[in-house]
């Protein structure tokens, strides 16, 4: 190693004692004002958001209310899941709301009309939605068509793949017990508490286990106090929100008891888990980001861009099949129109809320599900102020430019502090 | 000083890295043209020439960025064919680019280790990256980064340049090329990155410096490679030469005291 031949400098002067919880707030607060601005914009606006709808509708913050939240966001925050691959990247798939659309019809009319099994046609949508992707991933990376035209035009090819699935105007219905279970049903609320109580545990063993092996290197460790304070939240976080779902919901507890935790909750949180890890612990994820930073740097660096270019592509339209089969759960049926209208915008402004930016090199899956509680808060609570549809388009386009205007904003000011 | 007519003969070993009669065109325009350069252990070795001559180009044909159209390319004195980065990178060969190519959006370490990452199983082994990389930081005298998992959007030019020296030191190499390491630091941090350049050759490395400034180069180079409108006008030793023949050489391909074509039938044998 060349580094242990030549002469070792003395390592930086440590600065004034200073605690170092002191110090992490500190980075913190310099990365905000960097431009830097993480997952705060989207949790800011969740609480404006949720405060104004709880005073104007006390029926916002019920038990039956907070559940509809997660049956209703689901599918759009795992087909912005699937985006955030590709937004990394620094493009975009449009057609990924009309991808899920086809998928959902596959499985649709493979189960109900030619009486697959649900784990049959779960799979052919999966591999369906896989050979979309692959083929956007080729002609973007290998033909070399910008992906908004590809993906502009594969919006409308899907859009009638899916009037020709489900044969024009009719609509295909679901009626697998096991794909309906999806976001109809509910864990018992022993196993939500379980639950809750394996991730808050998992979380706090993980970061534990990180600061004690950084600490045995001599590397610098997170605070203990600040570990304690993330553990604590997520807890206090997960904890309210299983209590609450674990609420009787039904109106008429005599015909049917309605509580617990929503199944579509675990399928998101390891959707999440699963994404956070290759994007944040494998060498795969950070080809991704490194693509997205500087893809001539990343081609000099000896990865395969086309490869990583494909495969993101791949990744968010098997994402988007996963979205189509919870929508599908949701609506008991799919038509031409699942998958459309709001969906995909919906989905892309979960991301950009969330903090991804549309510039790639920068998002997080976790984006995509504080972006979609937004999205999803917004469509929810102005539903029961009883606005129609179009207003709540309106508002939500125009919370998605705010978010993509945050966006531009904190890259500008990122560069002005010599921070890019 | 008294100037030898001739150019000195080459160092008692061998070249470890040499090519000969390199051409490379983009479409219709031959940037380079029969070049030679050959590169020996433990020794600086300039790369000069006018804006345009093709130094970055060469350099990327070293680095497997371009592949040159002819030529040959000897590494140890075997001949090797060199198609990607990887496999300038398998040879030994480390590149630090005039573009510096690295990604803003990263941290140092993950520049550092970028496509040569420290795995354990599916999983990056970032601790190891990071204790890795600090120590190579320290080696190098760098000690005006106050975190290695900063940014390096968030790094100064001299700080940048001392992260792309660094990742081409990490990886044992044997040859490490510095397209215009200098070109954008003041005059301290220039100092800084020469005697760190001199430092790798003492250590037994081969390095080859593209630089624009004659002092720099007879600062620190054993020997200097002259390009002229892509071709090699000059191989010759730093003793052997004044400033103002250099001069000559970068903008008229030719000097009277060597004479035309010195680095047709002169150290290139
Ligand atoms: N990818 C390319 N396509 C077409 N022409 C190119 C390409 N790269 C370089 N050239 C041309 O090749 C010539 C040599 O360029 P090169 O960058 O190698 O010069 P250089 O010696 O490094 O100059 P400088 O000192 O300004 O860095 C220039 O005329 C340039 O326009
Ligand atoms: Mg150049």
């Amino acid at each position: 190693m060349t580094s242990s031949v030549l002469p070792l400098a003395d390592k930086s002067e440590s600065d004034a004692p200073e605690s170092p919880v002191v110090t992490h707030i500190k980075d913190y607060v310099a990365r905000l004002r960097g431009g830097d601005t993480g997952a705060m914009p989207a949790v800011l606006g969740l609480v404006v958001l949720c405060t104004v709808f709880a005073i104007m509708r006390p029926r916002f913050l019920s038990a039956g209310n907070f559940a509809n939240l997660f049956t209703q966001g689901a599918a759009v925050t795992v087909i912005a899941m699937g985006l955030i691959f590709v937004l990394v990247l620094g493009e975009i798939d449009l057609s990924a709301g009309f991808a899920s659309g086809v998928c959902a019809a596959v499985l649709a009319v493979l189960l109900t009309e030619h009486g697959w099994p649900w784990y049959a046609g779960v799979l052919a949508a999966l591999v369906v939605g896989a050979v979309i992707g692959l083929v956007l991933g080729v002609l973007v990376a290998k033909v070399g068509i910008p992906s908004f035209v590809v993906t502009l035009g594969a919006f409308l090819a899907f859009q009638g793949v899916s009037l020709l699935l489900v044969k024009g105007g009719t609509n295909v219905p679901v009626r697998d017990s096991t794909i309906l279970a999806i976001s109809n049903r509910n864990l018992a609320p022993i196993v939500g508490w379980l639950l809750a109580a394996a991730t808050v545990g998992g979380y706090a063993a993980l970061q534990l286990r990180r600061n004690r092996s950084r600490m045995r290197r001599g590397l610098s460790a997170e605070p203990i106090a600040i570990t304690g304070i993330r553990v604590g939240t997520l807890a206090i976080l997960v904890g309210l929100a299983v209590y609450v779902l674990n609420q009787e919901r039904s109106r008429n507890v005599v015909i049917s008891s309605l509580r617990g935790v929503p199944i579509v909750v675990p399928v998101l949180v390891v959707l999440l888990l699963i994404g956070t890890f290759v994007l944040r612990r494998t060498p795969y994820g950070l080809s991704l980001y490194a693509v997205g930073g500087n893809r001539e740097a990343a081609r000099r660096a000896g990865i395969n861009v086309d490869r990583v270019r494909i495969s993101a592509f791949v990744i968010c339209s098997t994402m988007a099949a996963i979205g189509g089969i919870v929508a599908a759960s949701r609506a008991n049926s799919v038509d031409s129109n699942t998958g459309g209208s709001n969906v995909l915008l919906y989905a892309v402004g979960a991301a950009v809320i969330g903090g991804t930016s549309l510039f790639g090199g920068k998002g997080r899956v976790l984006d995509a599900v504080l972006g979609g509680a937004v999205v999803a808060v917004i469509d929810n609570g102005m539903g029961l102020m009883g606005y129609s549809a179009g207003v709540k388009y309106v508002v939500t386009g125009v919370v998605l430019l705010l978010a993509a205007g945050v966006d531009a904003l904190s890259r500008r000011r990122a560069e002005a502090a010599g921070l890019r | 000083m008294a100037l030898s007519p001739t150019p000195a003969p080459p160092p008692a070993s061998d070249p470890v890295l040499e090519l000969r009669g390199i051409n490379k065109s983009f479409g219709a325009v031959h940037v380079l043209r029969d070049v030679d350069l050959s590169v020996y252990e433990g020794q600086v070795t300039a790369l000069v020439g006018d804006n345009g001559a093709g130094k970055s180009t060469l350099v990327k044909c070293i680095g497997g960025i371009h592949t040159a159209d002819s030529g040959e390319y000897f590494f140890d004195g075997a001949p090797v064919t060199v198609n990607s980065p990887r496999d300038a990178s398998d040879l030994g060969v480390e590149i630090v680019y005039q573009d510096l190519a690295l990604c803003d959006n990263l941290d140092i370490v993950q520049n550092m280790f970028l496509g040569r990452e420290r795995r354990r199983g599916w999983v990056l082994d970032e601790d190891s990256m990071e204790q890795i990389a600090e120590e190579t930081l320290a080696g190098l005298s760098v000690r005006t980064v106050t975190s290695i998992r900063q940014r390096v959007s968030s790094l100064s030019g001299g700080q940048r340049q001392t992260v792309a020296i660094a990742k081409a030191v990490l990886w044992n190499s044997k040859v490490v090329v510095l397209d215009e390491p200098t070109a954008a630091l003041g005059v301290s941090q220039t100092a800084q990155v020469l005697e760190l350049v001199r430092r790798l050759a003492d250590n037994g490395l081969a390095v080859v410096l593209i630089s624009h400034n004659m002092n720099d180069v007879f600062a620190v180079a054993d020997r200097i490679a002259v390009l002229y409108l892509g071709r090699t006008a000059a191989q010759v030793s730093t003793s052997e030469i004044t400033h103002s023949q250099i001069v000559e050489l970068i903008t008229s391909g030719q000097t009277e005291a060597l004479g035309p074509g010195a680095g047709r039938n002169g150290v290139n044998r």
